[in-house]
């Protein structure tokens, strides 16, 4: 009875909530992800942990999936909008496999896909609560990307979400070079993941790491001669 | 958009729903109190309602909304069998039940637990909360009483259990969250569902454990005053 006034926020410029369809506020969100470029390839890691509110509910949650050939998404905020993300990404892959025309969707293309997805809600007031991380290698290149649920979207050399924003994007910056080796990029994520959890109320103590490496063909030509 | 004040206030619902597998199969758990406010409108409800022959789902959060999504899932399931020609499974079940309250997320206000036996995959719990997740997970809690059973689950829970230890831990469960949840109360149902098919079974409050600061039932005074004991108020 009482229940509905409290989870409306009085604000008659937005018209009554429940007329509209739109998504107000997230319930079962996931934190932070961070990821860098390395030498052969993109290192992508997030904690497994589903807060609901203040209780940390869920500790096996996937905040990250490879998808198509090239590439990789992670996504932080409301887990049901990231896995109707995927939803979409399977279709925009399956479409694009119909041609069959020898071509696939590179990590660029799909982060353009997703940053008109997020910004066309945003625009209509029904955003999908996501800050979402895109990373991948075709054809030798290296591509990491983000975008956020209000459609703010740049690629970079190392990008993070939520809290990492703020913690770990400083260390990054400080740390990062050209040609990371894979020790020392896995070292350098860590050390995020790590001020996270220290930092971060949601964070879980159980980690995710995704390793993307170059697809191998023309890499291995090279060495053999 | 005032995100501080809702990301930190969860919506309570009054319930206290569980799920568990065990090698075998998987046992839901209940309690049976239905509240409007502050009065008992239901003291004893069924909240773990069937799909199909071999999925059940446990309902949390606003009764109609819980109702009518059930009713519509076990609408589509069952022109899925018929299609399929053979029974649904309990991820179908749980895609289902997923894809309403995502799609209506704005308007419906209800966490569920679907559970359930297939040949393929055996015995499966999948926690569907507000929003619209979906996550399969070896057991799950859900309602305002499963804030109380998070650190019991935590320390009770173990891979590999046969029915009736995963059984005596539901019942346990409920037992506790009803001693603490005022939203939760009345008798404690659980559906046993693996191979060899569906098994109901209802613990009445006086078959329960007691936990602490509890009594023993007594029909009345009457009984204690003419009982042996001279201390009445000494119990």
């Amino acid at each position: 009875m009482n229940f509905m006034a409290l989870k409306q926020p009085e604000n008659s410029l937005l018209g009554s909530e429940s007329d509209s369809q739109r998504t107000l506020y997230p319930y079962v969100t996931g934190t932070s992800v961070a990821a860098l470029e390395y030498k052969d390839g993109i290192l992508m890691a997030a904690d497994m942990g589903g807060s609901y509110g203040s209780t940390l509910r869920y500790k096996s949650v996937e905040q990250m999936k490879p998808f198509g050939k090239h590439s990789l998404l992670g996504a932080s905020g409301e887990i049901s909008d990231f896995q109707e993300i995927l939803h979409y990404l399977d279709e925009l892959i399956l479409y694009d496999n119909m041609w069959d025309d020898g071509n696939s969707l590179g990590p660029k293309e799909v982060h353009n896909y997703l940053t008109r997805v997020m910004y066309n809600r945003r625009n209509k007031f029904n955003p999908l609560w996501n800050s979402l991380v895109l990373g991948g290698v075709k054809n030798g290149n290296k591509y990491l990307g983000t975008v956020s649920m209000i459609g703010v979207n740049f690629e970079d050399n190392h990008v993070a979400t939520g809290f990492g924003n703020h913690l770990a994007r400083p260390i990054l910056r400080q740390e990062w070079h050209e040609n990371l080796s894979f020790e020392d990029g896995v070292k350098l994520l860590e050390k995020c993941m790590h001020v996270l959890l220290y930092r971060d109320r949601s964070a879980v103590n159980k980690l995710q790491v995704h390793i993307f490496l170059y697809t191998c063909r023309l890499h291995l030509l090279d060495k053999s001669s | 958009m005032d995100l501080e004040m809702n990301l930190n206030a969860p919506h309570s619902m009054g319930t206290t729903i569980i799920g568990v597998t065990y090698n075998g199969g998987v046992v839901l758990g209940a309690d049976s109190r239905t509240s409007t406010g502050m009065y008992v409108a239901n003291r004893a409800s069924d909240k773990i309602t069937q799909l199909t022959d071999n999925v059940y789902v446990c309902r949390s959060g606003s009764a109609a909304d819980s109702q009518i999504v059930s009713d519509y899932v076990r609408y589509f399931l069952h022109q899925h069998t018929i299609q399929l020609g053979q029974s649904a499974t309990s991820k179908v079940a749980a895609n289902l039940i997923r894809l309403l309250s995502y799609n209506n997320k704005n308007m419906l206000e209800t966490g569920l637990i679907v559970g359930g036996w297939d040949k393929y995959e055996g015995g499966k719990i999948y926690a569907i909360p507000l929003g619209g997740t979906l996550i399969e997970q070896p057991f799950a809690i859900g309602g305002s009483g499963s804030s109380y059973l998070y650190g019991f689950f935590d320390q009770a829970w173990k891979e590999g259990m046969t029915k009736d230890e995963a059984e005596q831990l539901v019942v346990k469960a409920v037992s506790l969250a009803i001693a603490r949840d005022g939203a939760s109360g009345g008798v404690v149902r659980t559906v046993i569902i693996n191979s060899e098919g569906v098994t109901r079974n209802f613990y009445p409050g006086d078959k329960l454990q007691l936990w602490h600061e509890e009594l023993e039932p007594q029909n009345s005074l009457l009984d204690l005053l003419n009982s042996s004991n001279s201390e009445p108020m000494n119990i």
